[in-house]
């Protein structure tokens, strides 16, 4: 009962100043809004900075960004005039020597489809600056973390780089890129390249470090020089890591070229998707969405196929037959398709579009279900979104939930809350009623409705409870950062609509989990669909929500909910499942019912790497809601988004970093927390 | 296949009193005016008050040609870094290492790195494969960094597959055999380059206890053909008495007894030892020669044995006659084996006169 003495009563301490902090807003304006004459201009500042950069220096970049167009035109030139035909056929074979003929009748299938449905010139652009941007990735992400493994220091300037080039919303590095090399194609590569780099650094560095020490001391011993001891031993000791990286670094090159078309002028399957969203031409957009989808799992299997075989090198004979097969194959079918025209250009009479069929079906099912659709949207709007925006003291309004706030019921919610506060705190812990009443007090004003100091001051002392004044005192920094760049009004609204989905995805997520743990037949029907989801571009899951539930505020969280939810899912049926056999079968001897099994032995223990899951949800939820913003999210996201339509650098940055910082304080305090309880329960760090 | 003879051939590696410490500054306690004068021990809890970590505490032994040296200490006692400190894999903090009268811890980089070609050959505890060579090229890969061509380097790595008994594997990774095979590979590995010094951390420790008995007969049948000069790492007493022609006996990183598995087992230094010693069944580790006294009387009608005989087998003649004869591999008379020198041999602190005079004891 230490714990209650002083932490508790610190907490109490906080919610007595939350309260009366909400009650004075009334009167002192600082404490509602941040004043504006407070601001500090830091985006001035950047942007100023950004002037005069690409006044002097225009003609660096203009020129670096021409010699950089030469090798993009170069392929883009050779893949458009390559017959299909033979592009498909080497496709194939790459498939069929990654891992077989599965992978590559799926490749084909793949292939005949973006043929069929028109969009295989979009395709082959979107290809092009992946094949230029993923190699380059490696290269660098490579050198970097060779580097990085060679000297301490240097790693220690890579990690936090990375953490922010990672979280920073994509949109607002596409801005300064902008900027300085002008509109076209190598905006998205380089932008892509930066995207991509940084698993390859990871991947690299954890490679190199763990490569046995044993395999180390024999090349020793065998005699290597400090040369050869690094090529021949680390490094090919390394490869399977190594391989992942490049796996890792490829999926996200994909990803971000596809983002990048948002700048236009690229005309990829990224612009298609886009253009036609724009357009509300929702068959199309899901038609090529499909494409995207499709090229995402081949690429994503071929090249973790590469990595899984790389453990074991194939026989060079088989490897060289390979080559053979491939230059052969291309040579005849380009004879082929030199006498057959429709082996070269599959004529446009024979392409298959059902986009304006799919259109069609798609409003009629919305305007015969409208009534439904609408009243699914509302529910959630009165009943979730704008209690925890601007609480029930704003919610709960006669047009809303039918009946007017009456000093009865607020006396009543005060009263129940704090019973169940006090009883919660009895039958668990008094950390549980401390949260009980945190939480009562957000819903009942609403984050919006919170003074800024006082939201700051709960989040620090979480952070305190976590990971000590470190971490604290981190975190209220970052948090001032924003208040003092006038972004927190932004930001409250960013918090607000991934805290709901991240929530909403977490619950249902880790119970698909743990049902999917139980039963191995519900475990291979969830298996699939999250590896699907979580090799899709981002930008392809909004496609079916936008389609039913327009442009809004909902269409953003349930798309956030449909990809945020994959790693709940995946931590907690791997929590369950990885629990040691020796405490299952000791539980199991003692008597335990399956049901007492599942709450009372496995789920405290997979508790921690379900937090970890939580960790992961957070983050995915983050990367999502910044794509979320093409369809109506309003936070920073959508800041960022503005001032990348408007060329506004400075305040671009400035929003993404926001995002960032509350990106890496979310992702310190849960990895934080699930460390905590690992080491409490004796794992040690997984 | 001991040698039964207990002359020792020329000194091949020489341990000198070596010290390795870990911390902040372990040099501090190294300067030219301290060394060696005062005793170690004290030295060593000395440098551990002050915050450092003793792995190694004043070390000495030597390494004879042909011999199988071996380490025996329990988890923690500086086994495993004295092995790395003789082949420098870790740098000694004092002391010298000299292979053939030169000392290794002045030698450049470049002159180690040919020493490690040329000269020495490592065994480890997890084998330290290289996952993607095949066991073909791992076994020729310290070939090839010393820029063999690959004809040559394959029809060595050939030679040595044999000589483990992995013909037919040659194409296989590593993931694909056994611990046993693995080992196998290692052992070949370490014997491509014909080193004169073989070293062998722990390695036969990660084997299931069948397969860890097969590949000590098998060592030892190597080593019968190629008579290295060998110091084998362990921390099983039952393994160390097996395979050793000498061992030492290390706690806190230091040696507490250096001498032949029989003088340990007669005469322990101290508890320590003695706790390892007392369940060994001495009439199994026990030899005829070791309990042999000067011929002397009649011998008439006395059974004749081997030099090597187990005195287990000899107990029914020494109960009933007047003992035994002894003879030597070439079959002449070395001395009677008696029930009276028996006694004397078992009685603590009184062994019959060990003829090698190796140390025993510090």
């Amino acid at each position: 009962m230490a714990w209650f003495d002083r932490t508790a009563m610190l907490w109490l301490g906080a919610i007595a100043v939350t309260l009366i902090g909400v009650f004075l807003q009334g009167r002192l304006d600082w404490l509602a809004t941040y004043p504006e004459t407070g601001i500090l201009p830091v985006a001035d500042l950047l942007n100023a900075v950004s002037n005069w950069i690409v006044r002097h220096f225009a003609w660096l970049f203009q020129g670096m960004s021409a010699l950089l167009e030469c090798p993009i035109k170069g392929i883009q030139q050779v893949l458009q005039a390559l017959p299909w035909s033979v592009a498909m056929f080497l496709f194939c074979l790459a498939a069929y020597a990654a891992s077989g003929w599965r992978l590559a009748l799926f490749t084909l299938g793949a292939s005949a489809y973006m043929l069929v449905i028109g969009a295989w010139d979009a395709g082959m652009n979107t290809l092009s600056l992946v094949a230029i941007s993923v190699p380059s990735a490696i290269l660098v992400g490579f050198a970097i973390g060779v580097w990085g493994f060679r000297s301490r220091r240097a790693e220690r300037i890579i990690m936090p780089t990375l953490d922010i080039l990672q979280t920073v919303p994509t949109f607002a590095y596409l801005l300064p890129i902008l900027m300085l090399f002008g509109f076209g194609t190598v905006v998205g590569l380089i932008s892509s390249i930066l995207y991509s780099f940084p698993p390859m650094v990871r991947n690299t560095l954890v490679g190199l470090r763990s490569v046995a020490p044993e395999v180390i001391e024999s090349g020793l011993m065998a005699g290597a020089t400090g040369r050869q001891l690094f090529w021949q031993v680390r490094v090919p000791s390394a490869r399977r890591q190594l391989m992942l990286g490049v796996n890792q670094a490829t999926m996200a090159s994909l990803s971000m070229v596809i983002i990048a078309s948002v700048i236009g002028g690229t005309a990829d399957l990224g612009w298609e998707v886009l253009s036609t969203i724009r357009k509300a031409q929702f068959g199309e957009s899901l038609l090529v969405g499909l494409v995207i989808a499709l090229m995402a799992m081949v690429i994503d299997r071929v090249s973790s196929s590469f990595a899984e075989g790389s453990d074991r090198p194939g026989q060079t004979t088989h490897r060289r037959r390979l080559w053979l097969i491939a230059a052969l194959g291309a040579v005849l079918v380009y004879g082929a398709s030199l006498v057959a025209p429709i082996l070269n250009d599959w004529p446009a009479a024979f392409r298959f579009n059902p986009a304006p069929m799919m259109n069609e079906a798609l409003s009629s099912f919305i305007t015969t279900f409208r009534t439904q659709i609408e009243m699914v949207k509302t529910a959630a709007f009165y009943f979730v979104m704008l209690p925890a925006k601007i609480g029930l003291q704003g919610a709960v309004s006669p047009f809303t939930w039918g009946f007017a706030l009456t000093p009865l019921h607020q006396l009543t919610y005060a009263a129940g809350m704090i019973a169940l506060a006090l009883w919660s705190s009895r039958r668990g812990s008094p950390k549980i009623g401390i949260a009980v009443l945190i939480f009562a007090v957000i819903i009942y004003f609403g984050l919006t409705g919170l003074p800024w100091p006082a939201l700051i001051l709960i989040i620090a002392l979480v952070a305190h409870g976590i990971g000590g004044a470190p971490m604290a005192t981190g975190t209220a920094m970052g948090l001032l950062f924003i208040v003092v760049t006038g972004n927190w009004p932004a930001a409250v609204l960013s918090i607000y609509l991934c805290g709901i989905a991240v929530v909403i995805a977490f619950t249902l997520g880790t119970a698909i989990g743990i049902w999917a743990a139980q039963n191995d037949r519900v475990s291979a029907i969830v298996r699939p669909i999250n590896d699907t989801l979580q090799t899709m571009p981002l930008f392809v899951i909004l496609i079916p929500f936008v389609m039913v539930f327009k442009i809004g505020d909902f269409t953003a969280l349930l798309a956030i909910i449909a990809y945020a939810i994959v790693p709940a899912i995946r931590y907690g049926e791997h929590g369950l499942r990885g629990l040691p056999e020796t405490v299952i079968e000791a539980a199991r001897m003692i008597g335990a019912t399956p049901r007492q099994m599942l709450w009372q032995v496995k789920i405290p223990l997979a508790l921690p790497v379900m937090m970890l899951g939580l960790n992961q949800t957070i983050l995915h939820g983050i990367a999502m809601l910044v794509i979320a913003a093409l369809v109506g999210a309003a936070g920073l996201e959508q800041t960022v988004y503005i001032a990348l339509t408007d060329g506004n650098v400075g305040q671009g940055l400035i929003a993404g970093l926001a995002i960032a910082i509350i990106a890496i304080i979310a992702d310190r305090m849960t990895s934080g927390w699930s460390r905590n309880r690992q080491a409490a329960l004796g794992f040690g760090a997984r | 296949m001991k040698s039964t003879h207990t002359d020792l051939g020329p000194v091949r590696l020489s341990c000198r009193n070596v010290w390795k410490v870990y911390g902040p500054h372990p040099d501090r306690f190294f300067t030219p005016v301290s060394t060696g004068t005062d005793d170690p021990a004290a030295k060593a809890a000395g440098i551990r008050a002050k915050g450092h970590i003793v792995a190694n505490a004043d070390v000495s032994f030597d390494v004879h040609e042909g011999e199988i040296f071996v380490i025996m200490g329990l988890s923690g006692s500086g086994k495993s870094t004295i092995v790395r400190c003789l082949s420098r894999l870790v740098e000694p903090t004092a002391g010298a290492i000299l292979l053939d009268g030169e000392d290794l811890l002045k030698k450049s980089t470049a002159e180690l790195i040919e020493i490690r070609r040329h000269k020495m050959g490592m065994v480890f505890q997890s084998f330290g494969l290289m996952p993607h060579l095949n066991v073909i090229d791992n076994i020729a890969f310290p070939l090839k960094l010393q820029g063999l061509g690959e004809d040559e380097r394959r029809a060595r790595a050939a030679r040595v597959i044999e000589l483990v008994g992995l013909t037919g594997r040659e194409r296989n990774f590593p993931n694909e055999l056994s611990g046993g095979q693995q080992q196998r590979v290692g052992i070949a590995r370490s014997l491509a380059v014909e080193p004169d010094v073989w070293f062998l951390d722990e390695p036969f420790s990660a084997l299931d206890p069948l397969i860890r008995k097969q590949m000590q007969d098998e060592f030892l049948r190597i080593q019968a053909k190629l008579r290295k000069s060998i110091v084998f790492i362990t921390h099983d007493f039952q393994e160390a008495l097996r395979i050793a022609d000498r061992m030492a006996i290390m706690r806190d990183g230091a040696v507490v007894q250096i001498g032949r598995p029989i003088d340990l087992i007669l005469n322990p230094a101290d508890d320590y030892i003695r706790a390892f010693t007392q369940d060994v069944p001495w009439e199994s580790i026990l030899r005829a020669i070791d309990i042999m006294e000067p011929a002397a009387g009649s011998m008439e009608g006395l059974r004749r044995v081997a030099e090597d005989a187990p005195v287990a087998s000899l107990l029914p003649d020494l109960g009933s006659a007047a003992g035994v004869i002894v003879e030597g591999l070439d079959g002449a008379v070395l001395g009677m084996a008696t029930a009276r020198g028996l006694a004397a041999s078992l009685a603590p602190g009184c062994a019959v006169a060990n003829p090698s005079g190796s140390a025993s004891g510090k």
